[in-house]
């Protein structure tokens, strides 16, 4: 019993992980940077939920509205600001110095935060925050089962854009060859100002629901971060259901070694799945180039 | 040979200030120096010579503090503590070294990232509690030591990176960051020459966690395997000048005093200006410091 409800809470988790991946994966696979402050933007779209429901009691679910244009405007700006002097180099500097900006951004991100808000770790706790769905002796957290459904469905919606409309057919074209998407008139800076800032958007979505149904501090960051990067190789790039698959793998795996190993070594087993598929198969798990 | 003469009367200054000034507050601003320029050297040899950008520096010192301080705590002389500490950093750097070299770039980055971070939770997981000096041991502790000790490991770890960069292995490890292929059709083997530059790096900070286990009087064991210390170790040679043997003393020493003058007003505010001056660094002049000082010398010089 306590292993199905662990692995329940796991799946539950495990959309979070997905969700918080795709955005990672989406700016990873179309510009080519990998962007470790990640975690920092989602920690950042934590507060706005929290916020808005202290100061307004504005309902969480529907703050995601807010923060999700919100937070796809900060990514505007750090592009314009940060990141589009990166892109401009040719792959392995891109790469090698926007984890260098991403790293500095999380210093500087971080520090604001605890500044700003204290390290304290704070939650969103709404009149229905302890509502659940009981299966005999199993329980399922509402808060969190509504926030599975929202990430899939985002995901979705997401996989249809990119497959159907005419920017988000850019955006997959420059990441397949963004020289030859360039030679077929597409505008590759702004297919990736687009990519980015929908990434970021991505990120404080996900940061949104953290903060509901979990904690969230100013230091969550890295965490989140290496979360993002475990399951954007479990999945492997450019695979959005890839990445919802390998978000859940991996809260499914953190639940079985908290039942085996016990939960201080929770964050542990994730690292050293991702270790393990560096090395042994680069290429993630679903996906299909190296 | 003027940088060596330079060097040469900056120890010399280091070594003499103890008989001017028995400041307790002096000598801790030392020894944060001196470890601060260790730690950063270390990195710079692997990450800024070799290009391999090691974010699980924080890894080896903590496996160097903790081994030395175990001993050291349990009555073996410091230097060979010291030793132990420094030589199970190595081996588990060269350990780790085969696979991790596999990976490229940004995968090496946050695949050292992870190592680090399994450690650090291991760590904190099977010794919760506190490391205190004996009370023996603290009744005779002493900052004079430690100070010297600390001025030791900087001097050496300069001196290290400045003779191994200058030799033939030096050039080949260069080469490897330059172009990995053309230095392998060159006959300059890669993996060997990686390895190489992550045995010395890790012997380094496992040495200079070593002396932080015998300078701090109270910590937690997960604290050495921080990621801070990593932290610590990318933005001093970034702001210093990476790749380059002033950058990381130039960078430690602005680090650590900048750090203790906000310190006074507000802490952890350093963090915010060294996090913004190291995106600055990165984007505008990848020379750090010791390229500033490069270009603005120069234009002194046409100017007059």
């Amino acid at each position: 019993v306590i292993l199905t409800q662990q692995l329940i809470l796991g799946l539950l988790v495990g959309g979070l992980y997905g969700l918080a991946a795709a955005g990672l994966s989406l700016t990873f696979g179309v510009l080519r940077i990998l962007n470790v402050s990640h975690g920092e933007l989602l920690m950042l779209g934590g507060y706005g939920a929290f916020w808005l429901f202290t100061l307004w009691r504005v309902d969480p679910f529907l703050a995601l509205l807010g923060i999700g244009p919100a937070m796809f405007f900060l990514g505007l700006l750090l592009y314009w600001a940060l990141f589009q002097f990166v892109v401009r180099a040719h792959e392995e500097l891109r790469i090698k110095n926007s984890l260098l900006i991403g790293f500095g951004l999380t210093l500087v991100l971080h520090t604001l935060a605890i500044h700003l808000w204290t390290a304290d770790e704070r939650a969103v706790t709404t009149a229905y925050a302890g509502a659940a769905i009981r299966v005999g002796t199993l329980a399922i957290p509402l808060v969190r089962l509504t926030s599975l459904v929202l990430a899939f469905a985002i995901l979705i919606a997401l996989q249809l854009f990119l497959a159907k409309a005419r920017w988000g057919r850019a955006i997959r074209a420059t990441a397949e060859d963004w020289e030859a998407a360039a030679l077929m008139g597409i505008p590759v800076g702004k297919t990736y100002l687009l990519a980015f800032a929908l990434g970021t958007a991505l990120a404080g979505i996900a940061g949104g629901l953290v903060s509901v149904s979990y904690s969230i501090s100013p230091s969550i960051g890295l965490e989140w971060t290496l979360k993002a990067l475990i399951v954007v190789v479990l999945a492997g790039l450019g695979s959005l259901f890839g990445c919802f698959a390998g978000g859940i793998l991996l809260g499914l795996a953190e639940a079985t070694s908290v039942v085996f190993l016990g939960g201080p070594y929770r964050e542990v087993i994730g690292l050293v799945l991702f270790l393990i598929i560096l090395v042994v198969r680069p290429q993630g798990l679903f996906g299909g180039r190296g | 040979l003027k940088s060596l003469l330079g060097g040469i009367l900056l120890v010399a200054g280091f070594a003499a200030a103890p008989f001017f000034t028995a400041r307790n507050d002096m000598l801790n601003l030392g020894v944060q120096i001196f470890l601060a320029i260790a730690l950063a050297q270390s990195w710079n040899l692997l990450g800024g010579y070799a290009g391999q950008i090691n974010l699980g520096h924080a890894a080896f010192f903590g496996l160097g503090a903790l081994v030395t301080r175990i001993l050291w705590v349990g009555g073996i002389p410091l230097f060979v503590a010291l030793g132990a500490g420094a030589v199970v950093a190595t081996a588990f750097g060269v350990l780790i070294g085969g696979p991790a070299f596999r990976l490229r770039g940004a995968y090496f980055a946050i695949g050292t990232l992870a190592l680090a971070e399994i450690l650090r939770i291991t760590v904190g997981n099977l010794m919760p509690e506190v490391s205190t000096i004996p009370t023996a041991a603290l009744a005779s502790y002493s900052l004079v030591p430690r100070y010297y000790l600390g001025l030791a490991l900087a001097t050496v770890s300069v001196a290290v990176v400045a003779i191994v960069i200058r030799s033939r292995v030096g050039l080949g490890i260069q080469a490897v960051r330059e172009d990995e292929a053309a230095a392998e059709a060159s006959g300059v083997g890669a993996l060997r020459h990686k390895l190489l530059a992550l045995a010395l790096s890790t012997a380094l900070v496992g040495l200079t966690g070593g002396a932080f286990a015998y300078y701090h009087v109270s910590y937690y064991p997960q604290h050495v395997f921080s990621p801070a210390w990593t932290f610590d170790a990318v933005l001093i040679s970034f702001i210093g000048g990476v790749g380059s043997l002033h950058g990381p003393v130039l960078g430690a020493l602005f680090y650590v005093i900048l750090k203790e003058v906000l310190a006074l007003r507000l802490v952890e505010l350093h963090l915010l200006i060294f996090g913004v001056l190291f995106i600055l660094v990165v984007l505008f002049l990848p020379g750090g410091l010791v390229e500033a000082w490069g270009r603005a010398r120069r234009l002194i010089v046409r100017s007059s």
